[in-house]
């Protein structure tokens, strides 16, 4: 089982990179932009058959090391 | 005064660390590897600065989860002096012993500079060598510098007197353009809530010596000394 998880910056965190892509979006003539927020996506392929300990297991993982909650948040979706 | 520097691949400034140490405290530290999981009895250990894992993921969070890592949190909750200079401090905020997260630079610059700071608290075990208020000029090198966290835990910090040091201009003023990083209220150096765990993005072990163009980092370092 593959699990997919996306990790995105909190709503009110400061986002420069995002703010970067905006700019050049807006450089390349891409109008109607009304803004842009940058993350992570990370595949982690599972032996794990049963999906609610697949999901326990990357849940676990989002906690400890995938994503920093002070300014992140995650999603996991399992592919 | 026993101190041991934590030694991650891709770490840089030990060397530097080091001697600091040892022009500050006469006594050379020991170097500990990552991989270790157990800690020479010292008094104080230091995280120190570099690109542990090449910043992968985020900065210092794989090096918090390095086998070391639990004897570290051990030291600092047994009470022993834990410092955290740039990588290190990134670290200490990954592993939740500071807390708040440091973020890209606001304008998604490297900085490689001497700044300025103010001392904020000269009742902390790294500060007793300072004046209060006493500003001083140090350098600072860094991607991922730009101090975060929610208000509350702000002004909680402030509150306690946590916030050690700030990113000031030469005359001591709180200045947007003395910020080199966009971190919130110039927030330079934090200190945890028991007051033995200092994390701080700037380098006072690169101005110990003459040579390294002045001495106001020493102070940090003979200020642990006499603490320990």
């Amino acid at each position: 089982m593959k699990a997919r998880v996306t990790v995105t910056l909190k709503k009110g965190v400061l986002d420069p990179q995002g703010k970067a892509i905006h700019g050049a979006l807006s450089t390349l003539g891409f109008d109607g932009v009304e803004g842009v927020r940058q993350g992570k996506l990370i595949e982690i392929e599972l032996d794990e058959t049963n999906r609610d300990d697949a999901r326990r297991k990357v849940e676990a993982m989002c906690e400890k090391l995938l994503a920093n909650t002070v300014i992140e948040n995650y999603a996991i979706d399992l592919v | 005064m026993k101190s041991a520097i934590i030694l991650f691949p891709g770490t840089n400034r030990e060397r530097d660390m080091a001697a600091a140490l040892k022009r500050a405290t006469g006594n050379t530290p020991q170097i500990v590897w990552h991989g270790d999981t157990e800690l020479p009895d010292v008094d104080l250990v230091v995280l120190p600065g570099g690109f542990s894992y090449g910043d992968y993921l985020r900065c210092g969070a794989i090096a918090a989860n390095s086998p070391v890592m639990p004897e570290v949190i051990a030291h600092a909750e047994k009470g022993g002096y834990l410092l955290g200079v740039c990588n290190g401090f990134q670290m200490l905020t990954e592993t939740g012993l500071l807390p708040g997260a440091l973020m890209r630079n606001a304008n998604l610059k490297f900085v490689c500079r001497d700044v300025h700071l103010k001392v904020e608290n000269t009742q902390t075990p790294f500060t007793t060598a300072y004046a209060p208020g006493q500003v001083i000029r140090v350098p600072v090198a860094h991607g991922d510098g730009n101090y975060f966290a929610d208000s509350d835990t702000l002004d909680r910090l402030e509150g306690e007197g946590r916030v050690v040091v700030r990113y000031c201009d030469a005359k001591g003023e709180l200045t947007g353009d003395a910020n080199p990083n966009g971190s919130q209220r110039n927030i330079a150096g934090i200190l945890n809530e028991k007051g033995n765990v200092l994390g701080m993005m700037p380098h006072p072990e690169d101005m110990t010596d003459e040579r390294q163009g002045g001495l106001d980092g020493l102070g940090l370092f003979t200020s642990i000394g006499t603490a320990a």
